[in-house]
Parts: structure tokens; sequence; C-alpha cells
């Protein structure tokens, strides 16, 4: 029996001290293999969502399953099937890639020589070969970002999680990123993705789904979604479905 | 888990010795204390010995007692005695005290001979009548003496002001019991009192050695050297709460440690790899200030410290010095929000810790209620165990009794630390 990548059923959660849940009875299920694209404006519970599906937060009802095994029951079990590259730089600034990458891949309970072979492998194609023994708080915000995605991706992991990868990146940095995890994704890896750029929506996903304000107002595939509510592009989707205020949640 | 274990050490030791300003508070900062104070206090210890304290006397006396009372002051060997001219007053006193000319001046009034010798006289005519001797050929006419004046500067520490006043005391002692002998011997001889019978009577004959009690035989006599180095040597290890505080905090905080969240491998292992580390920099400081201590001071004109013969027994201490210390940061660590509540809060209970735990003042000396505060404080068992160790030429079975509760306290910073990990959902 295959297992979605990501099941989740019933999801109740509500942050201690908050007057409102940030998920009543969420449903979402994420395809093996699929590169998915969860999208919505500020406060809408990307991240929060995100957080739950890799343990950092425990909800409160319902249940998260990766690859069928339960979140939050199963810790370590569950924390080998994915990656995750945080929105912020998680990693140590003092160190170096390779150094890095080292501490990161025994971490993930990689072998001594796996992660020799890994780091001359991201370190070409994340372009870092020439600064590998430099150490990662001289990088310009692009290098670094690619040092963030090396560390998740480190492990071959079944399911990688990344938030906002991209952010404050350049072109050609995006355009790097978006390349190599394209390409991740044919050997197996199934995407998650946060954004706020939709137009990575569409050079990146084959599956979004539109969040507000804790629920999923839309999901399916990119030309299902524009085909079904009659629009061109993702943004007009987007606003005809979310609104046009502002959204400055504190 | 070995290979993660010696994953994260190579880690944390890469992340330490990248932190300059961290390596320059553990090591730096301690070794200058601990000069600066050893020098500071080797000069109290010296004080009366070497560095003699200068007295200013002013003598408005123009009988032959006062000169008796100088000389007797200046044999003391106490004081840099210097006479003021005479005439010279209160006023005067104060301004020369006040430009720093001395630290402390008498002032010995004008009939300062007349007094003494009458109430000398007076007490010989007593003894004389308690004798059953006629006692009227002494014209027993007492008056009440004028007191001498000690001018001190305001700074002169209490402790240091009453052994002057001991000691001039006893000086004056020694002119009024003489005057006195010489009258009754002269009333009952009709001769004045020989030099060698004077000097017979006058002086002690009981000497006092001062014997410093030593568990191993040893006669050596303590130093601030002895005294200072592991004190302070104790301060500098706990004061790792700031580097190793604030690396949990900053690790804590840092996007670093939300990825290792959410990795196969438990945190527990991290912070394992970080007792290990900063394990290793307690012993290396303490091996640092005590090597300064044998071969550095000497060459600074400070007494040498002397090892412990029990080198095991010291060892020992000292390891677990240092693991108490770590623990202590670790466990501030994870309960500080910010790298700033660390370092504020870790610093000043440091201070206050070493402070009740004897470190700044003897705790023999500490009363009422914060006596039974002492005993909370590591570091006060710390410094029993060393001083057990350098000053009471102690072993190893000696320490026992500092070691246990030092374990204990250490036990129970690391059962506070676990459960602030689990409360705050970190393994």
């Amino acid at each position: 029996m295959t297992h979605p990548a990501v099941n989740i059923a019933n999801l109740n959660f509500r942050y201690p001290g908050n007057q409102t849940a940030s998920f009543t009875g969420l449903n979402l299920q994420i395809a093996k293999g699929d590169r998915f694209g969860l999208f919505g404006p500020n406060g809408a519970g990307k991240t929060t969502l995100m957080n739950i599906m890799t343990g950092l937060l425990q909800s409160d009802e319902g249940t998260v399953a990766l690859d069928g095994v339960t979140v939050g029951k199963h810790k370590y079990r569950v924390n080998r099937l994915f990656g995750f590259v945080p929105q912020d730089f998680s990693f140590y600034q003092e160190l170096s890639p390779r150094e890095n990458l080292e501490f990161f891949g025994a971490w993930y309970g990689l072998s001594k020589q796996k992660i020799k072979q890994k780091i001359d492998e991201l370190l070409t194609v994340m372009g870092l070969e020439d600064v590998r023994d430099k150490q990662v708080q001289q990088f310009s915000g692009g290098m670094k970002r690619r040092v963030n995605l090396a560390i998740g991706v480190i492990h071959n992991p079944g399911i990688l999680f990344l938030d906002e990868p991209t952010v404050g990146v350049d072109v050609q940095t995006r355009h790097a990123i978006i390349n190599y995890l394209i390409e991740l994704n044919k050997s197996g890896t199934t995407l998650i993705y946060t954004s706020h750029q939709l137009t990575e929506a569409e050079d990146l996903c084959n599956e979004v789904a539109l969040m507000d304000a804790g629920k999923i107002m839309a999901q399916g595939s990119l030309n299902g979604l524009l085909k079904q509510h009659h629009h061109t592009d993702l943004e007009a989707l987007f606003l005809s479905l979310t609104g046009k205020h502002f959204r400055d949640g504190v | 888990m070995v290979f993660k274990l010696q994953a994260t050490l190579i880690k944390d030791i890469r992340v330490l010795l990248r932190d300059k300003v961290g390596i320059l508070l553990a090591f730096v900062m301690p070794v200058v204390l601990v000069v600066v104070v050893t020098s500071i206090q080797n000069s109290t210890f010296q004080l009366m010995n070497k560095n003699k304290l200068a007295l200013l006397v002013a003598n408005q006396d123009t009988g032959k007692l006062s000169p008796q009372l100088i000389e007797s002051i200046d044999k003391i060997g106490m004081f840099k005695v210097t006479e003021l001219a005479k005439g010279t007053d209160s006023a005067i006193i104060n301004t020369k005290l006040h430009a720093k000319e001395a630290e402390l001046a008498i002032l010995i009034p004008k009939d300062f001979s007349v007094k003494v010798s009458e109430r000398a006289k007076a007490s010989a005519s007593k003894a004389l009548k308690s004798f059953g001797l006629d006692g009227d050929s002494i014209k027993a006419k007492a008056g009440a003496t004028n007191p001498i004046n000690m001018y001190y500067n305001p700074v002169l520490q209490e402790q240091l002001r009453l052994s002057v006043d001991g000691a001039l005391r006893s000086a004056l002692q020694l002119v009024e019991s003489r005057e006195t002998l010489r009258d009754l011997y002269f009333s009952i001889n009709d001769k004045p009192l020989p030099a060698a019978l004077e000097k017979e009577m006058l002086s002690s004959k009981t000497v006092i050695n001062q014997v410093p009690t030593s568990r191993s035989g040893d006669r050596l006599i303590p130093n601030a050297t002895q005294h200072n180095v592991p004190a302070w040597t104790i301060f500098a290890m706990f004061f790792i709460v700031m580097s190793l505080g604030g690396s949990v905090v900053r690790e804590k905080v840092s996007g670093s440690f939300i990825r290792l969240k959410t990795m196969p491998t438990n945190y527990l292992v991290g912070l394992l790899s970080k007792q290990i580390v900063y394990l290793g920099v307690t012993m290396f400081q303490a091996l640092v200030i005590f090597s300064i201590g044998v071969w550095l001071f000497p060459f600074m004109g400070l007494p040498a410290l002397n090892i412990p013969s029990d080198i095991l027994g010291l060892a020992m201490v000292t390891l677990l010095t240092g693991w108490c210390a770590v623990s202590y940061a670790i466990c501030i660590g994870v309960f500080a929000k910010t790298q700033e509540q660390a370092n504020g809060f870790g610093a000043v209970s440091i201070v206050i810790l070493a402070a009740i735990g004897g470190l700044m003042v003897p705790s023999y000396v500490v009363s009422g209620p914060m006596k039974s505060l002492v005993n909370f404080s590591p570091l006060h068992w710390c410094i029993e165990a060393y001083y057990n160790l350098f000053l009471e030429g102690g072993k190893f079975s000696d320490v026992i009794q500092n070691i246990i509760p030092l374990i204990a306290i250490t036990l129970l910073l690391q059962g506070i630390t676990v459960i602030g990990l689990k409360r705050k959902n970190l393994i």
C-alpha cells in the first residue's frame, strides 16, 4: 500500500494564548512525487502548517502523517523521512559550507564516506566549490540561501519542505535554485513549498493550494485551477480568492 | 551515535575557536584578575613585614617620656615613623594626611610626661601601701592624663586601624609600666633601677610561634598566592557562563536550532558535546592559571604557588569544579531567552555565589542567616576543597566531604536542565 507523502486529517491548532484557532478541521493530501506549492497572504498559516508538518509545532487535534508515519508519535523515524529548508538561515555562520555539511550530515545519520561524497556533489551543483572552506558569515545572501538548501538535501530526503527558499535572492540564484529543485523532484523527492512569489508556482509547481485564514481556498493543478475559476494567471486568481485588503497580521 | 558526537565535538571546537571574544573572556580576563588581586593582597600580607605603614608623630610634650614612647612605637617595626616639628597641631596634621604624606598620625599632648609620671608615682604608692610599706615617700598626686589623639585617613580599613590601635597601646603600656617600675624601685632602694634588671623585668619571656595547621605535616607559611590562585581559578571556571551560556542561547535562538529540532538526533548529543568541550576549556583555564602561579609569579615578585602533593586529588577537584561550572552555564543557557539575559544573570549570579561562597570574604566570618546560604553556593564547596589541598596539605580522602555536596549540586543542575529542555519541547 502506498501512502501519500503528506496526509493531514481534521487538524486543529491554536497558538497558546490566542483567541482564534489557526486551523479548524483542516484536511490536506499531497501525493508522492508532487511539486506542491502552498501560497497565501501574510498570516494565512503557511509557515504554521509547515511547522506542524515538520513536527516543530504539535497539533491540538487531528493527525499529520508523512509517508504513513504519524508526526509526533515517531519523532526520529519521521525526521529521517524529510529535509527542511527554513526561511531563516539555519546553519552556523562561523563555519564553512563544508564544515556545516559535515556536521548536519552526521546528525542526519550519514556515514563519513557518504558525507564526503555528498559535500563534493552539492557544493559543485550549488556553485560553492570555490568557497567551500570560507566562513559562511562572509557570504552574500544568495550564497547563504544555497548553503541553506544544500544542508536540507544532503541526506536525499523523500520529502523536502521549503519555506520561502528564494526570498531575497537575485534572479540568477533564484533560477539556479528552481532548476535544482526540479532536478531533485525528478529523482523522486516530493517538494512542499511556500512562497509569496506567485510566478515561481508557474515555474516550479505541478500542484498548488491557495490558503487564507487557516483554510485551503483552492487546491489542484495550476491549469485546472485557472480553468475552474476562469482566470488567466495565478495572481488574478489569488486576488479573487483572498481579496485585495492588506494582511498585516500581528 | 559515536560518530554524531564526534562530529558535534568538532563543530563545537571550531565554533569556540572562532569566537575570539569568548576566548578572551575565558582566559585573559581571569589571568589578569589573578595577577592583579594577588599583587594587591600580597601587599597587605607583607604590610607587617616589609611595607611599613607611614606614621607622623607630632610631639607637643617636652618631657623625657614622650621620646621613650616614640622609640617604643618605632621598635614595633610596623611603622615608618616621621617626627614633625615642635608646635605641630591637629590642623597641620589634617593637612598632611590630606596631602597623603601618611595614612596615620598621632599627637602627643604637651603634658604627657608629667601626667604619666604622676600616674606612675600614684600606682607605685598604692603598691607600696598594699605591701605594708610607707607609700607617703612618693607624692602620689595623679590627675587625668590628656589623651593621645590618633588621626587616620578614612580609607584605612577598620581591621588595620584596630591592629594599629593595639600596637600603639602596647607601646604606651610599656612606657607607663617602666615608669611605675622605676618609681617603685627607687622608693624601696633609694637608687635607680638598673638597666639590665629593667630589661629583664619588662621584656616578655614567652615567645609566640605562628604555626599553620597542616594535614601533611608541612609547615609552609600560607601567602596571598596560595589563597588567591585557587579562589580566582574557580571564579574564572564559573565565568564560563558568559561564553557557554551565551553559546547555548545563541544556538537556541538561531535558525540552526530549528533545523536541529527537525533532525533524527537527540539534542542531548549537542549538550553532551558542549559539556565535554567546555569542560576541556575549564581544565585548560586551571592549567594556565596554576602555571602562571608556579612559574610567572616569582618573576613578578610574588610568592610562587605551591602545588599540592596529591596531584590526583587536585585533578579530581578541578574536574568536578569544571563540571559544575559547565552544568551551571548550560542550565542558565537553557532557561534564558536572550543572550543578554544569559550574560547578565550569569555574571551577576556568579559574583553573588562567589561572595556568599567565601571567595571574596572568608566564609568563617559570615554570620547569621547568611551562614546557611553559604552551603548552597557550589563555589563554597570548590574553594573548601581547594583550600584543603593548597593550604592544609590535604589529600583526596580529605576533600571527599567537600566533593559530595559539589556532585549533588551538579546533578541537581543537570536535572533542572533536562526538565527545562523537556518543558520547552527541545528533547
